[in-house]
């Protein structure tokens, strides 16, 4: 039933109220029967329309027709109306609207549980990974990279470190050596260095004292691939050297550097070694970073310490005097300046980090275990 | 190297248990890495370092536990009778630089048989199979007191004497092992007047040895020069527990004590008379030189200001004498006992006292320092290509650093630097190109199942110089492969232009002029799926597929898409510096074109027609579909291309839009394409 506007034939207070009462209570309904936009355009038009919406028919029918000492009253009540009207007419519209947007996002709803797509993202490699904190950790000690070749000299490799010719020390380094290098001296021999520590040298060449260096590559053994070993595998050596670097020095930037790396419960501990190109050598060991140093996990014995809750992680001593001499024109006299030296696996300890069982993992590319690091 | 507990008791009266005296000689550098067995049973593991010979037997293990707890050392003090005279059997050192001490003794009337159980349980509990009295007797000095020696049959040696001389060039020697060896003119041996009956130092002659028919022996304790044993030993691939004593140094005054000790031993378990007294033969003496010490310097280099009664006591407990040298330059003479040929220097005896005091006893210190840190020149680079080559999601990789011959040739042409002992065959050439690497590791992935892999490794290549060093050369290589095994159309497309994209991403981080791409490439690149990158007129990166025959070869499941960049090259460009521009005000314009064109007018042409027009408001141009096959004519294309037009001073007009449009209608008319409606 739509509403009519009526022509008023009493202008009596009572009657206006009951009109105006009739008026309001068709509105009320008529919006409530609003579902959609199209239907509340007629509905708008039909009240608030210029030409023959409710109000403009009020304005004629009522207040126009009404006597002259009922205008006041009935003006002001048809602009009561107008009012209530026009509120209304806005109201409902913004009701569907509201109800409109609310069943859209219903019907657009998704399973949130399935599962995200993943772009991946590419993983460093453990081992350079493990190289970069670790060079990142001295590099806040105020230690510069440097590097050098991976084929090397007799000379760099063996001999300004300490390693005479025909020294049984050359044995332990399981050298690959270069062919063809017979008709050339000893000394200019090449092999593939079977430690970063040439690097010492060759920077000693280049930069006088005081120097702090640290030097991640790559090296290589005549070791036959298996599970814990590779011929090819990578190095972190260091080298300090100044007028005033003792023996407590190398303890105390070892201890400081391990703290950082793994931790500042991890204690050191140092014992007597033998390397060639360092005196004193020592070897250094770190309480247990898996077992916390106890030798156990829960009930089982911890395998990467063998029980004793200490790993051997690095050689390192104060620069042999020898090394020096090599070096002596570029002003490193053993009598005035003093250093120390370090070497790591960077390798062996991504092993023991990540609890890696074969060192092969590393070497073949394969993207399930890579991916184990992104 | 095993060594009994039980034994090296013998000569100090040790208080503490078997554990505690292995953690004591582990932190004084002397490491029992391991201990088995129980009570008088229990063997240690040594892990002796080469330097220390003299510690690598019983009784320097034990000497090293005295100077630990600072205890009376008990010495080997063998009783034999004295028969008067120097035994007649001559003895000749020809090289005195090989041999520098030969001492003998002779014994007659001998019972060889079987060692007493003592004798062989001892030898049996440290891995040594016993033989007979008379060679266990020598093999238990050497493990008691470190010191080879070796008992000839004396009734083989003819001529009756010995001689010690260089070996001929193709004397032949056949050693106890039971090898006949020919001998060089380096070759140290132990000759009688006819023939070489022992490779000096090394291993015993096959034909003198002691056996059970033996009746009269003579036992030799010599000195050997260790480059010569070092260099037979390994002439002769014989790596013997005597040549690994006598190569690091044996002890210059044990020939004498050794040769009395298994002289001992031979006369206790087999009877039979010393012949004479004991034979020695010094070709020179061997002195080592005293040893300044400054107290100064220990505290120099070990940071710790030990006392001088600390260090006095540490070095006397350890065999040195210590002579004062009041007033001097320095403050101790050091005499060194003739079993340390390790120490030479001021800075040995450093090591000495520190390893004895206790390494963990010295204070943590952390050393001042006046230096900067310098950056590696390349190092900003290495990272900037590393971080975007992982945020484009390839896993990095690390691959090893050897390649076959094969691949050698088949992926460089650059000389190639050749392993002499290479671990394998596979593995002998030092790696020219970084390929072959890539190319096994995606050969890895696919033949485990997975398709889908994106990989790069950073690494070098080395190229031979004729001379000097060779050339290392920084590298980057990727390696793709298609989501899925399915060979299908679009994936060729689709993988190459990733691959492109990825490169151009890396390639973009560094200022340049111009980039170009051509077909200049490898033979194992896919001829037309491929592409040389070409940056400021230097080759800086291959990539694309590889060649079919080349993936057969390395039987790849799927297709591969490589690429090598050449860092070398590549960084000679500095990175490319980021500067503001100022945003755009004014709005832009597109305009598309749609184009037939025959299949050789390639992009690079059209571009370059458009681009050579230079209208300077022309932002972009681009591809956005192309189209081949279906119902166009035979050997065309079609291509819509978009223009992109703005100026950063006004809003373009409509007039100017439509003719700049023009002019690139009629250029591209020009290279023969037709517009289409
Ligand atoms: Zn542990």
């Amino acid at each position: 039933m739509t509403y009519t506007v009526p022509k008023l034939k009493n202008y009596s207070a009572a009657a206006l109220g009951k009109a105006a009462g009739k008026l309001v209570s068709a509105l009320e309904q008529e919006s409530a029967a609003v579902k959609n936009e199209t239907v509340w355009k007629e509905f708008r038009d039909r009240w608030v329309g210029r030409k023959s919406g409710v109000l403009t028919q009020i304005n004629e029918l009522w207040l126009k027709a009404a006597p002259k000492e009922a205008k006041r009253e009935v003006g002001q009540l048809v602009n009561e109306l107008k009012k209530e009207v026009e509120n209304t007419v806005e109201l409902t519209l913004q009701r569907i609207r509201t109800g409109a947007a609310e069943s859209r996002l219903t019907a657009e709803r998704l399973d949130i549980t399935l599962p995200g797509n993943h772009r991946p993202l590419g993983a460093e490699h453990p081992v350079i990974k493990t190289m970069n904190e670790i060079v990142s950790v001295f590099r806040n000690l105020g230690y510069s990279v440097e590097d050098g070749p991976v084929i090397e000299t007799d000379y760099y490799n063996f001999e300004a470190l300490n390693f005479p010719p025909n020294h049984p020390a050359r044995d332990t380094q399981d050298t690959l050596f270069v062919a063809n290098q017979e008709s050339k001296p000893l000394r200019e021999r090449l092999l593939l260095r079977t430690h970063t520590s040439p690097v010492q040298i060759r920077t000693m060449e280049k930069m006088k004292p005081p120097i702090r260096i640290v030097i991640p590559g790559k090296v290589h053994r005549n070791d036959p691939p298996d599970a814990s070993h590779s011929p090819m595998f990578h190095q972190i050596e260091g080298l300090a050297v100044d007028t005033n670097i003792t023996f407590g020095d190398l303890k105390g930037t070892l201890d400081h550097a391990m703290k950082a790396l793994f931790g500042s419960s991890v204690k050191t501990s140092f014992r007597p070694s033998f390397f060639p190109f360092t005196e004193p050598s020592a070897e250094m060991l770190v309480s247990c970073f898996i077992c916390g140093g106890s030798g156990k996990r829960g009930a089982e014995p911890c395998r990467p310490c063998k029980l004793t809750g200490w790993i051997e992680i690095l050689g390192c001593g104060m620069v042999d005097p020898n090394v020096f001499e090599f070096v002596k024109h570029n002003g490193y006299d053993p009598q005035k300046i003093s250093g120390f030296a370090f070497g790591m696996g960077a390798d062996r300890i991504a092993i023991l980090k990540y609890g890696v069982d074969d060192i092969q993992l590393f070497f073949n590319g394969d993207v399930r275990f890579l991916q184990q690091f992104a | 190297m095993k060594l009994s507990s039980q034994w090296v008791r013998e000569f100090a009266d040790l208080k503490v248990d078997n554990r505690q005296l292995a953690d004591d000689l582990t932190a004084a550098g002397i490491a029992v890495e391991a201990i088995a067995g129980e009570g008088e049973n229990t063997v240690f593991e040594m892990e002796i370092g080469t330097n220390r010979p003299d510690a690598m037997n019983h009784y320097g293990v034990a000497r090293e536990a005295a100077a630990i707890y600072n205890l009376l050392l008990r010495p080997i003090a063998p009783k034999l009778p004295d028969p008067g005279s120097a035994a007649a059997f001559p003895i000749e050192i020809q090289d005195a630089t090989g041999c520098v001490r030969f001492t003998a003794r002779v014994a007659c009337d001998v019972r060889v048989a079987p060692s007493a159980t003592r004798i062989a349980q001892r030898l049996a509990l440290i891995d040594q199979r016993p033989i007979n009295n008379a060679v266990d007797a020598t093999n238990y000095t050497l493990w008691e007191m470190g010191k080879p020696t070796h008992a000839f049959d004396l009734d083989l040696l003819e001529g009756g004497k010995i001689i010690v001389r260089r070996a001929m060039n193709g004397e032949k020697l056949k050693t106890l092992d039971g090898v006949e060896r020919t001998l060089t003119s380096e070759d140290l041996v132990v000759a009688d007047a006819k023939k070489p009956v022992a490779l000096a130092g090394v291993m015993g002659g096959f034909d003198t040895m002691i056996t059970e028919k033996t009746r009269n022996l003579l036992i030799e304790s010599a000195w050997w020069d260790p480059v010569t044993i070092r260099k037979t030993s390994r002439r002769h691939g014989l790596h013997t527990d005597a040549s690994h004593r006598f190569e690091r140094g044996a002890d210059f005054e044990s020939t004498l004590l050794s040769c009395n000790r298994v002289m001992e031993l031979i006369l206790e378990s087999g009877g039979g008379q010393l012949q004479g007294n004991v034979i020695d033969v010094v070709a020179r003496r061997l002195d080592q030189a005293p040893v300044a010490l400054h107290i100064s310097e220990v505290h120099r280099i070990l940071g710790q200001k030990l006392d001088t009664q600390v260090i006095y006591g540490i070095l006397h407990r350890l065999g040195f004498e210590l002579i004062p040298e009041r007033g001097g330059e320095f403050d101790f003479t050091v005499r060194i006992p003739s079993w340390r040929l390790d120490v030479e220097r001021e800075i040995d005896l450093i090591e000495e006292i520190a390893r004895l005091y206790g390494y963990d006893k010295f204070p943590n210190t952390l050393p001042a320092f006046a230096g900067s840190v310098v950056e590696q020149a390349d190092s900003k680079k290495d990272e900037k290509l590393r971080s975007s080559l992982l945020g484009l999601g390839y896993n990095e990789a690390v691959s090893l650093t050897f390649i076959s011959h094969e691949d050698a040739e088949t992926f460089s042409n650059a000389p190639v630097i050749e392993l002499a002992n290479p671990i394998s065959e596979e593995a002998s050439i030092m790696r020219t190109s970084m390929l072959p690497g890539m190319l096994n590791m995606l050969s890895y992935n696919l033949n485990r199942g997975t398709n889908d892999v994106r990989l790069f490794e950073m690494g070098s290549v080395f190229q031979d110089q004729k001379t000097g060093m060779p050339r290392e050369l920084k590298r980057i290589s990727l390696g793709r492969t298609s989501p899925s095994p399915q060979q299908g159309e679009t994936w060729p497309t689709q993988l190459f232009f990733d691959l492109k994209g990825d490169v151009e991403t890396l390639l973009h981080a560094f200022e340049h002029k111009t980039l170009s791409y051509d077909s200049h490439l490898a033979e194992y690149f896919h001829p037309g799926r491929a592409a040389r990158v070409v940056m400021d007129g230097a080759t800086v990166a291959q990539f694309g597929q590889v060649h079919s025959e080349i993936a057969a070869k390395r039987k790849l499941r799927q297709e591969a898409y490589v690429a090598e960049l050449s860092l070398d090259q590549l960084y000679r460009h500095g990175l490319r510096q980021i500067r503001y521009e100022a945003l755009p005000r004014y709005p832009a314009v597109e305009r598309d074109f749609s184009f037939l064109f025959p299949n050789e007018i390639i992009f690079a042409k059209i571009e370059q027609g458009v681009l050579s027009l230079a209208l300077s408001e022309l932002r972009s141009f681009k591809p956005i579909e192309i189209f081949r096959g279906g119902k166009l004519p035979a050997g065309k294309y079609s291509i819509l291309l978009r223009a992109t037009f703005q100026s950063r001073e006004r809003t373009l007009r409509e007039d100017e839009v439509a003719d700049w449009s023009k002019q690139i209608v009629k250029a591209l008319e020009k290279l023969g394409g037709e517009q289409r409606a």
